[in-house]
């Protein structure tokens, strides 16, 4: 079995991942990536070495273009969806005093 | 019969004729979905009647007056929940988007409204498309139209059983590894998964965006041909967006298979494969090399390393790209916090379901500092080379035969108890996602329970014209087999 995955790993993936868990599912959690590692573990096997990452397939480059504003201002239609908002913004908790 | 039990292009043909009206079929559309969807859970969201009713008449005019000629003007459609739609709530069948509705549309359903699509409504899938079954729905399991027990494969399991129930035409779905082609096979319908970039994926909700394509779900290869010409589209919004001229894959509809080289990877029929898919696979190999193909088995090679590499490229992706759910803009917001942390820390946890919070976690660990060599960086070599078995194997051949899925589709719940089982019946569909490859699924049989088999050809990057040319050929000599004495299908 996978030893990488110890409680204090869930916790730290967690921070990362912005995600809480009660015990009972953070122990599944747990056990599932464990399996999971696992079973990817298998990718070692391949050897590498000399392999360079592929990460797009179909290579288009980079795509640029002027910065320069094409959609109306459609603040309402945006705003609409905002699960809280006042004075035509979005309101969230307080980030500093 | 019902009109959305026709194929898309024969309803629109008649639409066209003038033999009914573009309110007529979407009126059946609807009164077929009240009628079956209770059974079937197909759909998340259905439009507002009247509106569809509007947007009818609207389109029939447009056909009367000259304006819309298109093969697929006034047919009724079913979008799958993870494309946005103007308007009409989009929920990625979560419960973070619960109460999402896009201030704008997709690209490729404007370019289907252009062609003169009437949407009809939203369809149920695997939460934020990770699940191969279309049970991690926030809004509960869809069901196979074939037997109500069973799964209809996924993610994009409501399009596919929309079809096949003919609830509606033609649906779009999207495939991240397997999501069109798998379901289609466990449905008994046709769905293409185009290469990588023809589509644009501007307003399509990111799962993968390495791998994610937009694609059709239709009865039949010319339906699938016309919507993919429809929706195929260069887009400066899609920095993937690729640039082609040879989008107009309705030309590929007929001509013989005389000589095309079709290769069977040995690694596709070893263990695993039920014996009666297999079978049934084998037997199609046979008709299209009765029909003068040139067939051949072959070792494709690494088939076994794809799942793997596949699942944590898409979990990696998946991870980064769900991070902008953290209920300021849109989506759910918990109710129960103290400060901005413990509010997306909330509102996150409790919006997700299982799975997606599954992929989520192992996504950032393989992209954590001290495991992304190890994990991220091994799976993209490794999809380097699964890319470079198949450049060596389309040398040889025009084609690849196989399998959708190794087995019809399972029970409900079978599948949720091993998540590692779930992902092994993606096998012999990740690999066109990671090698960019259009694919195609279509029916080629049934086991002795009836549930349908499902072929799938694999074709060279933008190369759908040769696989819709011989999945074409292969429907029309299946039909006949099925069909004794020719009747009208």
């Amino acid at each position: 079995m996978s030893d990488k995955i110890d409680n204090g790993m869930i916790e730290y993936v967690g921070i990362l991942a912005k995600l809480e868990f009660g015990d009972a599912e953070k122990e599944k959690i747990r056990l599932d990536m464990e399996k999971m590692l696992d079973y990817v573990d298998m990718l070692n096997e391949l050897d590498t070495a000399d392999v360079e990452p592929l990460v797009q397939v179909i290579d288009t480059g980079n795509v640029f273009r002027e910065d320069e504003i094409t959609n109306p201002d459609d603040r309402e239609a945006m705003l609409a969806n905002a699960p809280e908002k006042k004075d035509g913004q979005y309101v969230v908790p307080h980030t500093f005093d | 019969m019902s009109l959305t039990d026709l194929t898309a292009t024969e309803l629109g043909k008649r639409i066209k004729e003038g033999k009914v009206t573009a309110v007529d079929a979407a009126k059946e559309s609807l009164e077929n979905i009240k009628e079956k969807d209770k059974g079937l859970n197909a759909f998340v969201t259905l439009a507002d009647e009247a509106g569809v009713i509007k947007r009818a008449e609207e389109v029939q005019r447009q056909i009367e007056d000259g304006s819309l000629t298109g093969p697929l003007a006034g047919v009724p459609v079913a979008l799958k929940d993870n494309l946005c739609t103007k308007g009409l709530r989009t929920t990625c069948a979560s419960k973070i988007l619960s109460n999402f509705v896009p201030p704008y549309s997709a690209t490729a359903v404007e370019n289907l409204e252009k062609a003169g699509a009437v949407i009809i409504g939203k369809t149920n899938m695997d939460e934020f498309a990770m699940g191969s079954t279309s049970e991690t729905s926030f809004f509960g399991a869809v069901k196979n139209p074939h037997d109500a027990e069973r799964v209809t494969g996924g993610s994009s399991g409501g399009s596919a059983a929309a079809v096949a129930a003919g609830e509606v035409a033609y649906a779009l779905g999207t495939d991240t590894g397997g999501s069109i082609r798998q379901p289609s096979a466990y449905c008994g319908v046709t769905g293409i998964k185009p290469t990588y970039g023809t589509v644009s994926r501007n307003g399509l909700i990111a799962y993968a965006s390495s791998l994610d394509q937009i694609g059709p779900i239709a009865k039949d290869v010319t339906d699938c041909a016309a919507i993919l010409e429809a929706i195929a589209s260069y887009d400066t919004k899609d920095s993937t967006s690729v640039k082609r001229d040879d989008t107009d894959f309705t030309s590929a509809l007929g001509g013989d298979v005389k000589g095309l080289k079709i290769g069977i990877p040995n690694d596709y029929f070893g263990e695993g494969l039920d014996e009666e898919v297999g079978t049934a696979v084998l037997a199609a190999a046979d008709t299209l090399k009765e029909m003068g193909a040139e067939v051949e088995r072959f070792d494709l090679g690494l088939v076994h390393y794809a799942v793997p590499a596949y699942y944590i490229i898409a979990s990696a992706e998946a991870s980064s790209n769900l991070s902008r759910f953290d209920g300021v803009k849109y989506g759910y917001r918990a109710k129960d916090y103290e400060g901005l942390h413990q509010m997306y820390k909330r509102s996150r946890s409790e919006g997700f379901g299982e799975e997606v919070k599954r992929r989520i976690m192992l996504g950032t660990f393989a992209l954590s500092s001290g495991y992304y060599d190890a994990y991220y960086m091994k799976a993209l070599k490794t999809k380097a080379l699964i890319k470079q078995a198949f450049d060596k194997a389309f040398e040889e051949y025009d084609v690849i035969l196989g399998p959708v899925a190794p087995t019809v589709a399972p029970r409900l719940g079978e599948s949720l108890i091993d998540p590692i089982k779930m992902y092994l019946g993606d096998i012999y569909t990740v690999s066109a996602n990671l090698a960019g490859l259009p694919a195609i699924s279509l029916p080629c049989g049934v086991n002795s329970r009836g549930l349908p088999i499902g072929l799938q050809l694999t074709g060279n990057c933008f190369n759908e014209k040769t696989i819709i040319k011989a999945a074409f050929a292969f429907e029309r000599k299946y039909g006949e087999s099925i069909k004794p004495g020719g009747e009208e299908a």
